[in-house]
């Protein structure tokens, strides 16, 4: 009995064990759910698995099923970031406890609940858990926006480093700040169309009403909610990986203002989609996604340079080829930001892309075509945020040698092959016609497919270790049960 | 050298993959007995519109039991050149068109009254040919529905006869019926009701040309050799009101110039296949996976 209590512990009760789980939720049901479109679904294995679990999709509920599996996943995201933001962050710990206990709670409820109740048929009483977990993650929201709150003196910056103001505010604190109340204060324009679902609200996806010239407030409020909450997950997991690298000096001072600005005129910008400013919204929001994405770029070359530094501190002068051999001697600590680098060329650039062209090329495609871009699109910055994860679970469970570089590695070609095999999937009608698309579409369908399966399987190796790990009476789990993530902060 | 192997045989891969395809390939031929002429009378009263299921009423109306087909469409275009209706353009067959109000709506854009294009000649998918004065059709095509056509040239086939494109909401009734089903034939669908992208019909090849359109009517039951369809008119027996190609439909709508088709195509997810879904694209689009059917 003790020996279960001590795993569940573990499992629920240290940061560690809390991630552990919520990668592992995260991985299941991207395995299972993943295999119920696209090419899986063309090879038949939907059918089965459909059969094998029971499941029951009526046909007129797709697009309410899909929201509420985005919501499940990204749930469980959200929750992975408040972990690692409660660990890496001073804050008192009733609040780390009881912000902690919320989420996990509510993250599981939405998931399990939800997916119980979108899949297998509907049980109300799931819908109603389902909803009461997501209630409980927003409340776990309003408890970590309080416990953040910058300008408490115990949480002032001593070292002048860092960014801070010359009375020793800490500004990365307050862009942690910034990015929690705009993220709780955002998942409001999701709710509360949602809670006016069958008040005249109908579901929908936002693809599939994008050339509409009218749309009502509660579309434009469901529209503004997906892409902020997509890009405040974005932005918190750059300050966390900030923070675990030990972002500081001239460019940490330059990053962390541009950040708090960034953020919070974004977050006006897509608010701004509900007012009578709606008509200059999209140019707010490029105006604060520049200062957003700097402060990304400043992250990259402050970690590049540190990476090169560390590396060659050995040698007096070191040549080119020494310092990109230091830059990538460590691919989980180069990984976040290749990968922050790598998204402008699949997910930003794209998007620059489309909306310069928009008229001249992309809205003279069809609407599907169209549709495929935008769902590629948002699909792939997802998925670059999942693999940024990964790299800091990676070195946080302490990978070593040859492991780090194969997981870190695997990590970084094969999520970057199926990135790239989806931008090119997005774009083809730029190059290729409808008629001669097939062979390219089965190259690119294969090479993504294997990206991501490899990267998959990758994943189910070390969640496998790890719980293999756990049956193991001396296992690493027994280290990692009282490790902070704070103490292992780069030096 | 076993460095750079991994590159050259991914180089090799892609550029296989973008190998010419052959787009004249063989093609099944196979009478599916259902009449291209054949007009379906769909009665007046409400039925439940769009995933929603929001209670709406039409007129009575006849709409094509089938989609146009080629043979029929190259038809047209041999009395319309003749009677100055339609007229060659350069690499292009255009036909007139009055134009839309313009309000300078974000991202509208003009419809003036003019000659528009109603099909391409010269492009490679496109299944008729222009041979002196005379239109004619690739062997094989005669009974597959007439694709690469913009919206203009369908709507200039069904005014030429005096008929009308189909609006939206007429198009779902004749495809729903009366009752909420999502395919015309009822709530699932299966790989021998529709074709669609992978369905693996006799004219699909996914590792060269990918989908092709399947004639008229030819999910309808019968056993083409060897390949048994399953019966899935819609219930005013309309065929291929579910995938095949998109339809194009009559609506002008304010402040915006795109055009919608239903039905989804050869090329969609059975997602697309459900009577309510939209697309839309410009005028004149045209392309191998949109066709259409007239109304009166």
């Amino acid at each position: 009995m003790q020996s279960i209590k001590n795993r569940f512990n573990y499992l629920f009760g240290s940061t560690k064990g809390l991630i552990l789980v919520a990668i592992a939720m995260i991985g299941i049901v991207t395995a299972v759910w993943g295999m119920l479109s696209g090419p899986m679904a063309e090879m038949g294995v939907r059918d089965v698995v459909v059969e094998l679990l029971g499941m029951d999709m009526v046909q007129a509920e797709r697009e309410g099923r899909i929201i509420i599996l985005y919501h499940s996943i990204a749930m469980a995201v959200i929750a992975i970031e408040v972990y690692m933001i409660t660990s890496l962050l001073k804050m008192k710990s009733f609040f780390k406890t009881t912000i902690r206990v919320l989420i996990t709670v509510g993250y599981i409820m939405a998931m399990i609940f939800g997916l119980g109740f979108a899949y297998f048929g509907h049980n109300w009483a799931f819908h109603g858990l389902y909803i009461a977990g997501l209630t409980l993650i927003f409340f776990a929201g309003v408890l970590m926006v309080i416990a953040l709150w910058p300008w408490n003196k115990e949480y002032y910056q001593p070292d002048k480093a860092y960014a801070r103001t010359k009375s020793g505010l800490d500004l990365e604190r307050v862009a942690f700040f910034a990015t929690a109340l705009t993220t709780v204060i955002s998942a409001l324009f999701g709710a509360i169309p949602g809670s006016y679902f069958g008040n005249g609200f109908q579901v929908f996806l936002a693809e599939n009403i994008i050339r509409y010239p009218e749309k009502t407030t509660m579309e434009y409020s469901v529209i503004g909610h997906l892409h902020i909450m997509l890009a405040l997950i974005a932005i918190m997991i750059t300050l966390i990986i900030g923070r675990w690298l030990n972002f500081k000096g001239i460019l940490h001072k330059i990053a962390m203002p541009l950040m708090i600005l960034g953020t919070i005129v974004l977050n006006l910008g897509v608010w701004g989609v509900v007012t009578p400013l709606e008509p200059i919204a999209h140019m707010i929001i490029y105006v604060g996604a520049t200062p957003s994405m700097l402060a990304a770029l400043f992250l990259l070359i402050w970690s590049w340079g540190n990476l090169i530094r560390e590396g060659t501190a050995r040698l007096s002068k070191p040549n080119l080829g020494q310092k990109i051999s230091a830059l990538l001697r460590d691919p989980l600590k180069f990984g976040p930001t290749w990968q922050m680098l790598f998204m402008n060329f699949t997910t930003s650039g794209i998007g620059i892309f489309m909306a310069v062209k928009l008229d001249e090329i992309f809205r003279v495609w069809p609407a599907r075509e169209e549709r495929i871009e935008l769902t590629g699109h948002w699909h792939v910055l997802s998925a670059i945020i999942a693999t940024i994860i990964l790299f800091y679970y990676g070195d946080m469970i302490g990978l070593k040698g040859k492991v780090r570089q194969w997981y870190g590695w695997g990590l970084i070609v094969l999520s970057d092959i199926a990135f790239a095999m989806v931008t090119i999937f997005e774009m083809k009608r730029l190059f290729i016609s409808e008629a001669a698309q097939q062979p390219l579409v089965n190259v690119l369908m294969i090479a993504m497919d294997v990206g991501l399966g490899m990267l998959l399987l990758l994943l189910a190796i070390v969640l496998g270790w790890r719980l293999v790990d756990l049956f193991k009476r001396k296992g690493r789990w027994t280290e990692e049960v009282t490790q902070e993530l704070a103490k292992e902060v780069a030096k | 050298m076993k460095r750079i192997l991994p590159s050259i045989i991914v180089l090799a891969v892609f550029l296989a993959s973008c190998a010419p395809v052959d787009l004249n390939a063989s093609l099944p031929t196979f009478d599916t007995d259902v009449d291209p002429d054949a007009w379906a009378q769909i009665p007046a009263g409400e039925f439940y519109y769009g995933q929603h299921e929001e209670v709406l009423s039409t007129e009575a109306y006849e709409i094509m039991v089938t989609n146009v087909t080629t043979a029929q469409y190259a038809g047209f275009l041999n009395e319309a050149l003749a009677a100055d209706y339609i007229k060659v353009d350069g690499d292009q067959i255009v036909g007139f068109y009055p134009g839309d109000e313009f309000r300078g709506v974000k991202h509208e854009e003009k419809i003036e009254a003019g000659d528009w294009i109603f099909i391409p000649l010269n492009d490679p998918s496109q299944r008729i040919k222009l041979d002196g004065t005379t239109f004619t059709v690739q062997p094989g095509y005669e009974n597959h529905p007439m694709t690469m056509v913009s919206w203009f040239g369908a709507r200039g086939y069904c005014e030429y006869n005096d008929w009308r494109l189909p609006t939206e909401v007429e198009w779902e009734k004749a495809g729903r019926g009366t009752d909420t089903r999502p395919f015309p034939w009822g709530e699932e669908i299966q790989r021998e009701n529709a074709n669609f992208y992978a369905s693996r019909d006799p004219f699909e090849d996914m590792k060269t040309f990918g989908s092709r359109t399947t004639p008229i009517g030819f999910y309808n039951g019968n056993t083409y050799d060897g390949y048994v369809t399953l019966d899935s008119a819609s219930p005013y027996g309309l065929y291929d009101m579910a995938g095949n190609v998109w339809q194009w439909t009559g609506n002008v709508y304010e402040d915006m110039h795109y055009r919608f088709m239903r039905g989804g195509s050869k090329d969609t997810y059975e997602m697309d296949l459900r009577l309510w879904v939209r697309n839309n694209a410009t005028p004149t689009y045209f392309s191998p996976g949109v066709g259409f059917r007239c109304a009166r």
